[in-house]
């Protein structure tokens, strides 16, 4: 089963993890649809 | 010719009071939740001036303890009092909340610090035993006003409360009626981030024993905003701190850039003192009450005392080349650019081996790392992890993707070339430049020749970009040339021009013919 | 999870039916991630943020996690998350998000 194709994406990025911009290009290529991306900040 | 580090100076205010009534968390839970068990708890958990003196980052932070000597302490370190500590250090101090409000009032330059008349007559004899304190300063001081003022200052006007112990010992005003950029939470705010900021001044003074007279510009880089409707973020801050601090030849700008801003301001002074626009330049900033207990909910749920208990403030001092110093390499920083892309292996790449790649070296070829050097103590419990280990363990494994070293030697390469973390989570003060006063002396004694100092900074946050920056620079165990030995003696560049004179008279004398 | 993001998520999640979303987090730390997911999930573990007492269930993993690696371009996951590998402690986090779908994912 596809988790990713075609489905609505929130993406929840970390500053010191992997940021949001990076996970949005990565899951692009699984044909999802990203409707909100954004990254975290601890520090 | 690159310019040098003269000295770095690195203050601490303790403001328990502040954590309780300024950190964002805490005004943000009195509005969300106000009856919360956190609420209740927090003064509870919060440290007395001794236990956050003796803190072993809080004295690494100001000098008395090396990093190395740091990490050889067990951790946890909130569990550990020094036995040996001191309030003041090789670089700094660690100033009390009731002399720092003295300090935010000699600070104000528009009579809206106001202190309660017993809390002036017992505070300011302490306060004026200052080493650092001159005249100047102390003839700021104003008298003390009626408690029941302070009292209807908060009930009728908005006027933010200042409190010791629990106590409202005075409050700071609001500058008018509308404008929410004058308001008392932002006066206040910008008048810790400005005394913050003088008392790093006057340490670094006092380090590099430079006079007052000689410095040319303050560059200030911490990230508050200062300004009001018209113009919400005007700044100049440096100015402000400059004239405090009594640097009278001084002008002064601000360099915004969240958490990279130290970076930032760093290579721009740096460039100023290489291009001889300036001779001294002095990066500094101040801290920031927003974030005082920011992750104190996590602390206060394991049982932890509240460690973001402090405000911080640095301040260094960049001048021309005196064959001596470290040199800060201006040909060879590092930088996130708009397309550097946002992934880790970007952004390290940008950062540290863009630079090094110019230079012909290897990631190992530096000998220390200075990143974000957030103290784990903090971050740990509140689940982001150990920021500085996370930093070297990106910059090794970019070098194992690159070849530089052995997957096998990737733990090896954080121990050898980083450093564990001892900065408050002040946002901009532990990006990158805390290890600059031990880089400088480190590099002196000649324990190592290079490091790398690298600032980052999170640009989403003021939504106006989903943009990461970063910065980065290396600074260098001084060649040994200065000015005088390098540069062509005057008497040889007179007969130069001598020479090229007449040739042109003579050239000019032919076509005449 | 900070109190914005929150707002956002579960306005997505009126908009566009929970079942219909997926979370997709790039968090440091096993335990932030599972902060995280169990924000999106069981609601607000701090109390703070709109998703206090709001039991959303979505589905949510981290991206390091086989299931969301194996649906990604290998070339462009190896230059956006490679080199992370090597830094995350993956295996603290996938028990981590694990444990959270188990208990509180309702899709």
């Amino acid at each position: 089963m596809d988790l990713l194709k075609g489905k609505k994406v929130i993406v929840v990025g970390d500053r010191d993890g992997v940021p949001g911009p990076a996970i949005d290009e990565c899951i692009k290529t699984a044909g999802a649809d990203i409707v909100f991306s954004s990254t975290e900040c601890f520090v | 010719m690159n310019s040098v580090i003269k000295g770095a100076s690195y203050i601490l205010a303790h403001t328990p009071d502040m954590v309780i009534h300024n950190g964002t968390t805490q005004t943000t839970e009195r509005i969300v939740n106000p009856g919360s068990e956190y609420l209740v708890e927090l003064p509870g958990k919060l440290r007395p001036y001794d236990d956050a003196m003796r803190y072993a980052p809080n004295q690494t932070y100001i000098g008395n303890l090396t990093p190395d000597e740091l990490s050889a302490v067990a951790a946890p370190w909130y569990e550990q009092k020094l036995e040996d500590a001191d309030r003041f250090g090789k670089m700094g101090e660690i100033m009390p909340q009731d002399e720092f409000y003295i300090l935010m009032q000699v600070c104000d330059a528009f009579d809206l610090v106001k202190l309660e008349k017993g809390f002036v007559e017992e505070v300011k004899p302490r306060f004026e035993q200052h080493p650092l304190m001159d005249e100047s300063i102390i003839a700021r001081i104003k008298g003390g006003v009626e408690q029941s003022e302070i009292d209807r200052a908060i009930g009728e006007d908005h006027a933010e409360g200042l409190y010791q112990d629990g106590k409202l010992v005075g409050y700071v005003k609001k500058s008018h009626d509308v404008d929410v950029n004058l308001s008392a939470h932002v006066i206040l705010e910008n008048l810790v981030s400005k005394a913050s900021c003088v008392l790093s001044l006057l340490h670094l003074t006092k380090n590099t024993g430079i006079d007052k007279a000689e410095v040319d510009l303050v560059i200030e880089c911490s990230e508050e905003a200062c300004g009001d409707m018209n113009q919400r973020g005007g700044g100049n801050m440096a100015k402000a701190a400059a004239e405090i601090a009594g640097f009278s030849s001084a002008s002064g700008a601000d360099v915004r850039a969240f958490c990279a801003a130290p970076v930032h301001a760093l290579i721009h002074a740096a460039a100023l003192v290489a291009s001889g626009t300036y001779d001294n330049v002095v990066v500094a900033a101040g801290g920031s009450t927003a974030k005082l207990g920011m992750n104190g909910k996590d602390h206060a749920k394991k049982g932890l005392p509240i460690l973001e208990d402090v405000v911080g403030g640095f301040a260094t001092l960049i001048s021309k080349n005196d064959g001596i110093n470290p040199e800060l390499l201006s040909a060879y920083t590092g930088k996130h650019t708009v397309g550097s892309g946002s992934s880790p292996q970007a952004v390290i790449t940008a950062l540290v081996t863009d630079p090094l790649d110019k230079m012909g070296l290897k990631i190992t070829d530096i000998d220390r790392y200075s990143v974000e050097m957030q103290n784990p103590d903090v971050t740990k419990p509140a689940g982001a992890g150990d920021v500085p280990l996370a930093n070297y363990k990106m910059i090794a494994a970019l070098g194992v993707k690159r070849g530089d070293l052995e997957r096998a030697q990737l733990n090896d390469f954080t121990t050898e070339h980083g450093m564990v973390g001892w900065a408050p989570t002040q946002g901009h003060i532990p990006s990158g430049v805390p290890y600059l006063g031990f880089a400088r002396e480190d590099i002196l004694s000649g324990k190592i020749e290079t490091c790398m100092v690298i600032g980052k900074g999170s640009l989403f946050l003021g939504r106006m970009t989903n943009l990461f920056d970063g910065v980065s620079f290396i600074i260098r165990k001084n060649s040994g040339e200065t000015e005088q030995t390098s540069a062509v003696p005057e008497e040889q560049i007179k007969s130069l021009i001598a020479d090229a004179m007449r040739n042109l008279a003579a050239s000019l004398a032919g076509e005449g013919r | 999870m900070d109190l914005e993001n929150q707002k956002r998520v579960k306005e997505l999640s009126e908009q566009y039916g929970p079942e219909n979303l997926v979370v997709v987090l790039g968090a440091a730390e096993g335990e932030a991630a599972g902060l995280t997911a169990e924000t999106v999930t069981a609601g607000d573990p701090t109390y703070a943020g709109p998703l206090t007492g709001v039991q959303l269930g979505l589905k949510v993993y981290h991206i390091c996690e086989e299931e969301i690696k194996s649906e990604v371009d290998p070339g462009v996951y190896d230059e956006q998350v490679g080199m992370m590998e090597m830094v995350l402690d993956v295996d603290e986090i996938v028990d981590e998000m694990s444990a959270i779908r188990e208990q509180f994912t309702k899709y």
